[in-house]
């Protein structure tokens, strides 16, 4: 093409999207321009390898693209015209085939599947890979064992291209947690000559390294800054993406963001604030696609352990007094399902998340207060810089509204890596929690926080032996198929969390996503990270 | 001089000593603990308390402090957590990126400044003198992270004028080979103009943020110097001696006046080190300002650490430098030494 | 005021060596407060001090021949006030504005047209109009309401903070100045330790230490402003050390900490009052720097900082007022501190005017 038409084409769709095309200085970088993905975040990765010690979130994304899994989820188109995964249905990614018996699960692995040096998959890798996930320890084996995968015994060679997977007991959720970032396939030859003794499953080396037959290959990282990567032309796990360089680039003010964004100077802002979005999607200059984040609750915790929450009749005037409504009109924008005024607390179908019976009733919430007997309560309410966006305006509102029915709060605003240690700590008497499961199934939620074994995510701490048994019964009923039984139980757990309301659900937030006009291709996946194979570039 | 600077090195040593010790001791205090984030989510007490030990944590704080040290003395940072990369590597390859911005905000401040200075002291007492003083200190107003913001919205995003704020490179750009890791003199060496003015254009707006906020004391210090020496007998005699404006101001003034001058590029270049932090955020800058600051929010010891000592050695290697110049310029302080 | 001084050559030299030396063992200076002429200190020896002894050597005043200056006034403070801002028409607007926002803090809370609490979801990030005149914030508060009454705690701050360092700097460098020797050492060991941290982020290490409250940010500021006033204090009680009236006050038998007290600490006040003035604008910046990090005062407190630091983000998105006018306020106030310390300074010591 020669550059003069080049230079109208860009220009006639300045125009067009009234955006300022940016400055092009060769023919080479305007097509270079044309294959490759600028994408901006407010944060990068601190590590390559999701199996690596304290990997954020931006990791996953890496490793998401970069490394194959045996399945993946198929897509669906929703009503509105945005993709998203399919959660119940899968197709082959490195594996060709999938044989699900009653207690193990066979796959054969693609002939011509190939690491990004080159050499071919094999079985050999998948079980390392497998066997890695379930041994380092930390968060990937804690999400291998959801779907009870947790013993290397587990993972069986056949033979050279075949694998079988034992399930330790039936659990529905053992299918679909292979298809999730943890168990990628890494290239087991290569990393098994960069370990060392102290470091056996070359974590080191995976760090900043990719070592994977994904659609990408990470060719430069510099940590803070930027990652760079490029096409694995050889990729086998679906079909070719079109972008032939994607290069993702930290920028820490949201203003920055935008600015890059409605002036064309960067494809895709991922994670916008809902305030952007709102504002953004008025314009019509960008693409906005909003998703409901699967089995994802904003909520409001207490912890039911110690005084004043303890008291069940408190938790309830708390959650008579919420203002939901202004909470969701200042601090998402409308930009949420709302999980309050529902029919009942008394759930009767398995919609998940679910709606409260709850509103904003302050004579209610008054009465309920002099009911519980406790007078006058200064407690702290806590939340995470790190989704600051949200949790500051509704930390203000509720704090307004709880003074009103007698208890006084002070907001504790917590910086985002200091988060989880505090949530650890168990001690926390009032805060803004989110959390959603990558499995979107309503018991993989409750199964963390709600069930007895307090783990990290049951920030308030509810402890309650009848809860772990409607929350095993679903478990086990999925896993035999018992439909019946399964609907009386979560109906049931979920029914029982809402009269005693440990927590106090407010909303269902979506993840929103600007793009340029000219990308197209956004799928919304259960681990809203960016999946750059399927974005295409006009 | 070789006396002079061993002296001046040995009162630096117990600074340097407190210095450690009060960073070690900062950071031990700061919120969130190291072990809960590198237990990921769903951390058991068990694991938390496993990597605790692992790390080191769990023992008593002296016995940390000498292991500190110990690995300081080997030239070994420690490792951030959130990067998980060796802090001297980090800090290395960032201290470039930082210190274009301030030798660039620096170098931009003082062709304005001193001028300024010059002006509003052979005019004093004029407005022009007033205007000067005002402006000046208006422009170290405001905080810097707003002017920073505002230069972003009126010449990126309304005018177009500056390139995106992202970084020290526009995306499409290639880096240069890393010979000084500063771009500009990189690019300019291996003559890729391209590169060059790309690089340019990216350092204008941060540059500019930080010579508006030293702006001040530059000018108020050429001002007040250039006044005294103005006022002194042997400018007196210059005049009457019948050599004209100009060279009287430039020659004989201003090279008299230039010795305190030095001295406060040197301590706003050192402050300005400081408040590069909120620079860098703004403006998205891989420099390690904006790598501390992250540490610090992530509890991130090793980092903070890292940078605060290599500020702290900067610091005095900067001062003994001004001493050194000062007594290049300057011969009387040459010979009492 | 320098004291006795031979007017001969040699010991011209020996005491701008002193200077010098004395300035450079201080491990050199750094900008703690930008705003502060640095030669302009005593304790740094520099052009200041060169020109008072040139001048008792016998050159002329530097006052420029073809002014006619007024005659200067008899010991009237108010009339000397007068004079110096009759030259220096900024000057008093400077300490126009001063009263201003002094009086904004006493009654600012209480003559507010809403409550910058009150949160009004209704009404959120509307432009400024008749009714709002700043404009409302992302909550729906009135941001004039919040504006004026942040008065308040941000002068609270800068007043603490100076209060806070002066008492303990300044108390700390006059120990050093007057006492010398070991006392000496340590203060000057313990100033340099401070000096040799980037400040700002010295701040940040406090305040994420300590937690963000209004009480730590207050004594992180004091920490990092606390080797300036050593300095300032410990060159001035060094000078009047020998002075006259301080030997008579010795004779007459007061004790060393009645002589520092009574006697140094009244007479380098007004010293110190230009550089109080200097620190209180710095407070207020050190404060809003904190807050767009995150380590600011606690929401939904009003502060200029935090409000500025909250709204930098909407300005991309064109609501330009919610960190306009709090930016404003903020840097009239600042502005206003910073040409108050030159005021102050001309009023207090002719000589050094700039």
């Amino acid at each position: 093409m020669k550059r003069r038409d080049f230079l109208k084409s860009v220009s006639g769709i300045a125009a067009g999207s009234m955006v300022g095309a940016p400055a092009i200085w060769s023919q080479a970088k305007a097509d270079a321009r044309s294959e490759t993905l600028l994408v901006v975040t407010e944060g990068g990765p601190n590590n390559l390898d999701i199996h690596g010690v304290g990997t954020n979130r931006p990791g996953y994304e890496t490793s998401w693209n970069c490394y194959d899994r045996l399945i993946t989820h198929e897509t669906r188109t929703l009503p509105d015209g945005t993709v998203s995964y399919d959660r119940d249905r899968f197709r082959p990614e490195l594996a060709e085939d999938m044989n699900i018996g009653d207690m193990s699960v066979t796959f054969k692995l693609k002939k011509n599947a190939k690491f990004h040096d080159g050499a071919p998959v094999t079985a050999r890798d998948v079980k390392w890979s497998l066997d890695r996930a379930v041994t380092v320890g930390g968060f990937p084996t804690v999400q291998m064992k959801a779907g009870s995968l947790v013993d290397r015994e587990q993972f069986v060679l056949v033979d050279d291209s075949t694998v079988r997977i034992d399930f330790s007991k039936k659990d529905r959720l053992t299918i679909p947690d292979l298809a999730v970032i943890v168990p990628g396939i890494y290239h087991s030859e290569l990393l098994k000559k960069k370990a060392t003794e102290k470091d056996p499953w070359a974590l080191d080396y995976t760090k900043s390294n990719t070592a994977g037959s994904g659609a990408y290959k990470v060719t430069s990282w510099k940590p803070g800054v930027e990652v760079v990567y490029e096409r694995n032309d050889n990729w086998v796990g679906g079909k070719l993406p079109q972008l032939k360089k994607v290069i993702w680039r930290t920028v820490p003010s949201q203003g920055n963001r935008r600015a890059l964004m409605e002036r064309g100077d960067a494809d895709i802002s991922f994670d916008l604030s809902s305030k952007d979005t709102s504002e953004m999607k008025k314009d019509g200059k960008l693409v906005i696609v909003s998703h409901p984040i699967g089995n994802g609750m904003y909520s409001v915790d207490m912890n039911v352990k110690n005084p004043p929450f303890d008291n069940p009749k408190v938790r309830q005037a708390v959650a008579y007094a919420l203002p939901y409504q202004k909470i969701l009109d200042a601090a998402m924008f409308g930009l949420a399902n709302p999980l309050f005024g529902g029919p009942s607390n008394n759930v009767t179908d398995l919609t998940w998340p679910a709606k409260t019976g709850y509103v904003n009733d302050m004579a209610k919430a008054k009465a309920l207060m002099a009911e519980s007997g406790a007078s006058e309560i200064e407690t702290t309410l806590s939340f995470d810089l790190g989704a600051g966006d949200v949790s500051e305006p509704t930390s203000v509102l509720v704090q307004e509204s709880l003074a009103q029915i007698g208890i006084k709060t002070t907001i504790n605003k917590v910086p985002g890596a200091n988060w989880r240690s505090e949530m650890a700590k168990k001690t926390m008497p009032l805060m803004l929690n989110f959390f959603s499961g990558w499995l979107d199934y309503p018991e993989y939620f409750f199964f963390w926080c709600y069930s007895g074994q307090n783990a990290i995510f049951n920030t308030p701490s509810y402890v309650n032996p009848d809860m772990d048994v409607l929350i095993d019964g679903a478990r086990a009923a999925a896993a035999i198929g018992d439909r019946e039984k399964y609907a009386r139980d979560v109906e049931g757990f979920i029914s029982k969390a809402y009269n005693e309301v440990p927590r106090i659900p407010l909303f269902q937030p979506f993840l929103n996503v600007a793009t340029q006009r000219n990308i197209s291709g956004y799928v919304y996946w259960f681990h809203r990270q960016l999946d750059y194979r399927s974005i295409v570039k006009a | 001089m070789m006396v002079t600077i061993a002296k001046r090195l040995m009162t630096v040593v117990p600074t340097l000593i407190g210095v450690v010790i009060v960073t070690f001791l900062l950071t031990r205090v700061l919120p969130g603990d190291p072990a809960v984030y590198f237990a990921g989510p769903a951390a058991t007490p068990q694991s938390i308390a496993e990597i605790r030990k692992s790390l080191g944590l769990d023992r008593p704080l002296p016995d940390q402090f000498v292991r500190y040290v110990n690995d300081l003395a080997h030239g070994n940072f420690g490792n951030s957590l959130s990067t998980g990369r060796p802090v001297a590597t980090e800090i290395s390859s960032r201290l470039p990126a930082s210190a274009e911005l301030t030798l660039s905000g620096l170098l931009l401040s003082i062709v304005i400044a001193v001028p300024l200075g010059i002006f509003a002291a052979v005019k004093q007492g004029s407005l022009v003198d007033h205007l000067c003083r005002i402006i000046a200190t208006a422009g170290v107003s405001l905080p810097v992270f707003f002017t920073g913001l505002l230069l972003v919205y009126v010449f990126y995003f309304r005018l177009g004028w500056a390139p995106a704020p992202l970084g020290r490179l526009d995306a499409f750009a290639s880096s240069p080979p890393d010979i000084t890791g500063f771009y500009l003199i990189d690019s300019l060496i291996t003559g890729n103009f391209e590169t060059f003015r790309a690089a340019l254009g990216q350092l204008m707006l941060p540059a500019v943020t930080l010579a508006i906020f030293s702006l001040a004391p530059i000018t108020r210090m050429t001002r007040a110097s250039m006044l005294a020496v103005l006022a002194s007998d042997f400018i007196r005699t210059a005049r009457a001696s019948g050599l004209d404006g100009r060279t009287v101001i430039l020659t004989y003034a201003f090279r008299n006046a230039m010795l305190p001058v030095v001295t406060t590029l040197g301590m706003v270049f050192s402050f300005l080190l400081g408040a590069n932090v909120l620079v860098e955020k703004v403006f998205a800058w891989p420099g390690i300002g904006s790598y501390a600051v992250e540490a610090l929010l992530q509890s991130d010891f090793a980092p903070v650490q890292g940078f605060v000592l290599t500020m702290a050695v900067m610091y005095v290697a900067l001062n003994l430098f001004i001493d050194m110049l000062y007594g290049v310029i300057d011969p009387r302080v040459r010979l009492e030494a | 005021m320098t004291e006795g001084g031979t007017a001969d050559l040699k010991s011209l030299y020996r005491k701008r060596r002193v200077r010098l030396r004395d300035f450079r063992s201080i491990s050199g200076t750094r900008i703690i407060n930008l705003l502060v002429p640095m030669a302009f200190r005593s304790s740094q020896g520099g052009v200041a001090e060169t020109d008072r002894e040139l001048r008792k050597v016998g050159t002329s005043l530097s006052a420029p021949v073809t002014e006619l200056q007024p005659k200067p006034p008899t010991n009237s403070i108010f009339r000397h006030a007068v004079y110096v801002v009759a030259d220096n028409p900024v000057t008093g607007l400077a300490f126009a504005l001063f009263v201003l926002i002094a009086l904004g803090a006493l009654l600012g809370p209480h003559v507010v047209p809403f409550d910058p609490l009150a949160s009004d979801t209704s009404a959120t990030l509307q432009p400024p109009s008749l009714r709002h005149w700043f404009g409302t914030d992302l909550l729906g508060r009135d941001i004039f309401s919040r504006v004026v009454a942040a008065t308040r705690l941000d002068f609270a701050i800068a007043v603490a903070s100076v209060a806070l360092v002066l008492v303990i700097g300044g108390l700390a460098g006059i120990a050093a100045g007057f006492f010398g020797g070991w006392t000496d050492r340590i203060v000057g060991r313990i100033s340099d330790t401070i000096m040799a941290f980037p400040l700002f982020v010295l701040a940040m290490g406090i305040v994420a230490a300590l937690g963000n409250t209004v009480t730590n940010i207050v004594i992180a500021t004091a920490i990092i402003n606390f080797p300036l006033y050593v300095r300032v204090a410990r060159a001035e009680a060094n000078v009047r050390r020998e002075a006259g009236f301080v030997q008579a006050a010795r004779l007459s038998g007061n004790g060393d900490l009645r002589i520092l007290l009574v006697h140094i600490l009244p007479n380098i006040m007004p010293i110190m009052m230009v550089q109080i003035s200097l620190t209180m604008g710095y407070a207020i910046l050190n404060a809003a720097g904190l807050s767009f990090i995150g380590l600011g005062v606690k929401p939904p407190t009003p502060e200029w900082g935090i409000m500025v630091a909250e709204g930098a983000t909407n300005i991309i998105s064109g609501e330009w007022w919610v960190a306009f006018f709090p930016g404003g306020a903020l840097m009239i106030a600042v502005f206003c501190f910073n040409l108050l310390g030159d005021g102050l300074r001309d009023l207090v010591d002719p000589q050094r005017r700039t």
